[in-house]
């Protein structure tokens, strides 16, 4: 697939926003959160995932090709996991944000609110990852691990961001959090690197044979039937080669993963160790994402292999 | 119930791209809007069809035959591109099976071209909907045309006679012989879309 920006902020922005809130309602659950200085930590934290949450789903508009229509997607949430992604994503920002704002105005049942944007942040991690696993000729996607690693990547790279954030207004949270961002961040890796090892060993279910209905061993395409491009051209090819694509894995793999676990690692994170974290974590995710839609191999391909 | 489709007989098509042009040429003079070209005179020229001819070369030279391969929307009987579309713009009609979207609420997500296999469907850059063959939905309605002209486009072009239309549902109709007789196949048999569109293969010359 030719990956879109357009959804790879999307992807990567609210994973990140859903995981900050995760963190910041475990530390609450934990203990944290008494005092005044602590309740508005919380809330500004819930703003900041909001606002990831906004920023992805701006991101999101530029991906439609009629984005004054957009109000239209909640509409066939019976059937489609987008649809739904539409319905549960402002949901999830709603009550995040009621979240904040009883903090803020230190109001009591932040726990009772907590609980609440925790199952809608989860059915947000099913219903983004689902849009990709339910398309199942789509292989490389059609897997548990998209559900799993869309879900452990949202709560690493939100836990990282909620260490750094920490470091500014809560410094005492610091080491639990680096500790925990470090740990989701290798287990997140771990889930990653599963689903490569699965889609390298992964056998097309569909040939040229299937394609066009030809049983005979040998059959090579001689004209598309078309000299120029196609939408079935650029929206389906990355159009990079063997070579750029591993490139990018390896630099998914070491920014989005190893680097921040080291960094977080480390004994005493200071802000600025936290800050470099997260920044590089962002960078290796994008190239994560990037790499997501590029290894998918549409079927539809079959039918574009030779111009003429 | 009724399913319209198009079965296409791999025997005679000569990929000669009548029914390409044809299309083109009814579709975007149609009621529903012009099927647009991005950059028509440019260096990088793409316009939208809902049909292609491509061409394979099967087995090894000096034993090869060149197959012309018309190629549109197969409107399957399970749809994966229907239930993805998150407006419902995407739709299966309950009265002729026939795939179609609603321009007026497509907000062009692309989503349903992701759910295709056959890649059947392409984004109109002007409009920025998705576009697909409708079957010449309004010719085929249309009562004003003699009853004979109410066929597809491409089908009323071909000079070869490789394209058939008609119900696949009903036994008794000239595609559902040719199916049965001919041993009409589905592409792709393996995602379970069971396109209503069917292909009739090559017959052993003597």
């Amino acid at each position: 697939m030719q990956p879109a920006f357009s959804v790879i902020f999307l992807t990567v922005l609210i994973g990140a926003g859903q995981g900050l809130f995760l963190a910041l309602f475990s530390c609450e659950l934990s203990g944290f959160g008494t005092g005044q200085g602590e309740r508005l930590a919380l809330a500004q934290g819930g703003g900041l995932a909001i606002l990831l949450s906004a920023l992805g789903l701006v991101a999101s508009f530029f991906h439609l090709g009629r984005p004054e229509r957009a109000w239209r997607a909640a509409a066939m949430w019976r059937t489609s996991w987008l649809s739904r992604e539409v319905i549960v994503l402002p949901m999830f920002m709603a009550i995040c944000a009621g979240w904040a704002l009883a903090h803020a105005a230190g109001w009591a049942g932040t726990r009772l609110i907590g609980v609440l944007a925790v199952v809608v942040c989860l059915a947000l991690f099913v219903c983004t990852a689902m849009i990709y696993a339910s398309l199942k000729f789509l292989q490389e996607w059609a897997s548990k691990l998209t559900l799993l690693n869309y879900l452990l990547i949202g709560t690493a790279s939100g836990t990282t961001l909620a260490a750094a954030f920490a470091s500014f207004t809560a410094p005492r949270l610091v080491p639990a959090l680096a500790l925990a961002a470090c740990l989701l961040t290798l287990v997140a890796l771990a889930g990653r690197a599963a689903s490569l090892v699965r889609n390298a060993r992964l056998k097309p279910r569909s040939t040229i044979q299937s394609a066009i209905g030809v049983r005979n061993p040998v059959v090579r395409q001689r004209s598309q039937g078309f000299m120029g491009g196609s939408y079935n051209t650029r929206e389906f090819f990355h159009g990079r080669s063997a070579q750029a694509l591993r490139s990018i894995k390896w630099f998914f793999l070491a920014a989005g993963f190893v680097l921040p676990a080291v960094l977080l690692a480390s004994l005493d994170p200071t802000r600025g160790v936290l800050l470099l974290s997260v920044v590089v974590q962002f960078a290796g995710l994008i190239a994560e994402r990037w790499f997501f839609f590029a290894q998918a191999n549409h079927p539809q391909n079959l039918y574009y292999q030779a111009v003429s | 119930m009724t399913q319209l489709a198009l079965v296409i007989d791999l025997n005679v098509c000569v990929g000669c791209h009548a029914c390409v042009t044809s299309c083109k040429q009814w579709n975007t003079s149609g009621s529903a809007g012009p099927l647009t070209d991005d950059n028509p005179y440019g260096a990088d020229p793409i316009g939208s069809f809902f049909n292609r001819v491509q061409t394979f070369e099967v087995g090894e030279y000096p034993a090869t035959q060149t197959v012309h391969f018309p190629k549109s929307c197969l409107h399957c009987e399970d749809p994966p591109c229907v239930p993805v579309c998150p407006t419902g713009a995407s739709y299966k009609r309950k009265e002729d099976g026939i795939v179609l979207v609603d321009y007026d609420k497509c907000i062009g997500c692309k989503y349903c071209s992701w759910a295709c296999p056959y890649g059947a469907r392409e984004i109109d850059e002007a409009r920025q909907v998705m576009t697909k063959c409708t079957l010449c939905v309004d010719r085929i309605t249309d009562t004003s045309l003699p009853e004979a002209e109410r066929k597809p486009a491409c089908v009323m072009a071909c000079p070869t006679n490789a394209r058939l239309f008609g119900d696949v549902h009903d036994p008794k109709s000239e595609v559902s012989q040719a199916i049965r007789e001919r041993d009409g196949y589905e592409l792709m048999p393996e995602w379970g879309t069971r396109p209503a569109n069917r292909y009739l293969p090559r017959r052993q010359a003597d």
